[in-house]
């Protein structure tokens, strides 16, 4: 038997595929740590303008995650328990910041908050401007972020039998009471895995960002800028730095969900 | 105690009522009907799980139509139990008691003698996903009953057990029902179980009421051709009457008695109907030769159904008939409807 599965061809042209997969995905992100020299990675580390890009990158990616957490959590709820009209629409409206290229997102932002617009001039009145700062930023990260976070605390709730909440709303706890005792303490590792994709997420976003902040720069404006400026070797040090926060994230993510997979 | 008026639950492809119904106080009363019919519903909406379309649930004379569930004073049993994965079983049980005015100590007693009384004292700090399913069902029982709900309704409570627990959880049911006073709605599509556990029931079918009354009489007397082979009349016949004559098809069966006014139907048990092989042995009220047409094993006796002109019959084949039975290839037997075990509607 186990002669005939290894000469399958069908099995070893999967191989073959998987190999290729891994290779194309490996190869470049290897290449790109193994080619910079320590010193260029120590000298980008002692880079105040580095550091402050990747710090701000992470910050302000945990704010849109942050954000996202506090408006999608009650939303993903809704969604996973309610049966309403319109809720298939307005869950293709939650995917849409999936679908749509990056760039446009920042000129859909922008037109919004510009002054010719009245949401735009009665947030300039209240003190609010999305180009170039920081709550730009962060508004651009929760716009591609949202939707990672919602539909994963989603998927959570909707694993958690509804009766429990039943039981506990007819033992005297109020709805509130529920969340806090049951739904929650059963979700969380889902809504963690959530706020850490939607963390993930923001953190690589280039194209919508730089539309609408140039300034103060996140990692990958950093890293697109020293390319153009000073070419492939000078950008790679940073890119380095910014995959280890990734990948940290990811490894995170990995070990969050891990054990609810061999659960299941 | 509960009192449905008109209740009406309209869902996607489902709609329940109008519904009206009135629970006893203290009574352990079954809701019947088989799976589909809207039983878990009813519950539902009487805990306040369920929005209702229209109509009102009074509770104890209060209107509670409105309230939310925490609001009521009414516990409910899932058919798989629900109970909070991630607490142990004591947490489970304690679960409500913090929402509950009375002393802690009061309660906290009250709790040990419900964990005593449903022998759950050496699982308390277990978990529960690791229970059998009679474990389940006494931590999800004492879960409601610890903060003694005024109502306990129960969703098929026995029907996902193991027959061996079934029978003790059905006395336990019992017991605890007639110990702590409380008014009990247990939903079953099983009327053995009824008839062992419910002094009233109502019987459900696609959401609509189809019957109410005392258990026994319900089984003794159906009011509905669907009522009667729910309760195991197989043998139910549109008929027409004369007196004490029914007219079945070509057949005429003599009744006990005259039927009530309007009736439209006979039917009878497969157990009273008796299928004996080879000519009658002695002279008696509706008894028909016909021919078998099929028999099925049911354990302890075996069914016939024997074709008499139009009609076909499903009656007993005694195991000493059966005996005789073998060598006999005609088919040829008759079939005696005693007219006691007739029920005209």
């Amino acid at each position: 038997m186990k002669r005939l599965v290894r000469f399958d061809p069908f099995f070893q042209l999967t191989l073959v595929c998987s190999l290729t997969v891994a290779a194309f995905i490996l190869g470049p992100l290897v290449e790109m740590i193994l080619q910079p020299s320590w010193s260029g990675l120590r000298e980008a580390l002692s880079d105040k303008d580095v550091v402050a890009s990747i710090r701000l990158s992470v910050t302000t990616s945990g704010t849109a995650a942050l954000v996202s957490f506090l408006v999608g959590t009650p939303f993903a709820y809704l969604l996973a328990r309610k049966r309403f009209p319109g809720k298939k629409l307005l869950e293709s409206v939650v995917d849409l910041p999936i679908m749509i290229p990056h760039p446009v997102i920042g000129i859909a932002i922008l037109s919004l908050a510009g002054k010719n617009h009245w949401l735009g001039s009665f947030m300039q009145q209240l003190g609010i401007q999305l180009m170039g700062t920081v709550t730009g930023i962060v508004t651009v990260l929760t716009f591609v972020g949202l939707p990672f976070y919602v539909n994963t605390a989603k998927t959570g709730f909707e694993a958690i039998p509804s009766r429990l909440e039943k039981v506990s709303r007819s033992l005297g706890a109020s709805s509130w009471q529920t969340f806090f005792r049951v739904t929650l303490p059963l979700a969380w590792r889902s809504m963690l895995a959530g706020l850490i994709m939607c963390c993930a997420r923001a953190i690589s976003e280039f194209g919508a960002v730089i539309i609408v902040a140039y300034h103060p720069m996140i990692a990958p404006v950093m890293i697109y800028e020293r390319f153009t400026a000073y070419g492939l070797r000078y950008s790679q040090p940073v890119a380095v730095w910014l995959i280890a926060v990734c990948l940290a994230l990811f490894f995170l993510l990995r070990f969050v969900t891990l054990p609810r997979e061999t659960k299941a | 105690m509960i009192r449905l008026e008109n209740l009406r639950i309209e869902l996607d492809g489902f709609t329940l009522g109008d519904l009206s119904l009135a629970v006893r106080p203290g009574e352990l009363f079954t809701l019947l009907g088989p799976t589909g019919a809207g039983k878990t519903l009813v519950l539902e909406a009487v805990a306040g799980v369920m929005p209702v379309t229209s109509g009102r649930i009074l509770l104890g004379g209060r209107d509670v139509t409105r309230l939310p569930p925490e609001r009521r004073g009414v516990g409910i049993v899932y058919q798989d139990y629900a109970l909070f994965p991630h607490l142990s079983v004591i947490k489970n049980i304690l679960y409500g008691l913090r929402y509950h005015d009375g002393d802690g100590a009061d309660a906290r007693r009250r709790v040990d003698g419900l964990v005593d009384r449903l022998g759950l004292g050496p699982l308390v700090n277990r978990s529960v996903t690791h229970l059998s399913g009679g474990e389940k069902q006494r931590t999800a029982l004492a879960r409601a009953l610890a903060v003694r709900p005024e109502v306990l309704l129960l969703d098929e409570p026995l029907s996902a057990l193991d027959p061996n627990f079934r029978e003790e959880i059905r006395d336990v049911l019992k017991e605890l029902h007639r110990e702590l006073e409380v008014t009990v709605v247990l939903v079953t599509h099983d009327f053995a179980e009824a008839l062992f556990l419910g002094e009233r029931t109502a019987l459900i079918r696609h959401g609509r009421l189809e019957q109410v009354g005392v258990t026994r009489e319900v089984f003794r007397k159906p009011a509905t051709p669907f009522a009667a082979e729910f309760v195991g009349m197989k043998n139910v016949f549109r008929a027409s009457f004369d007196g004490d004559r029914a007219r079945v098809g070509d057949l005429e069966l003599r009744l006990e008695s005259p039927p009530g006014d309007g009736a439209s139907h006979v039917a009878a048990r497969p157990e009273d109907v008796v299928v004996q092989p080879g000519p009658p042995l002695l002279e008696a009220p509706n008894l028909f030769e016909g021919r078998l047409v099929a028999t099925m094993d049911r354990g302890a006796y075996r069914e016939a159904s024997v074709r008499v002109g139009e009609v076909v019959f499903k009656g007993t084949l005694s195991p000493k008939t059966l005996l005789e039975f073998s060598g006999m290839e005609s088919g040829e037997v008759h079939v005696h409807v005693p007219p006691p075990a007739i029920h005209a509607f």
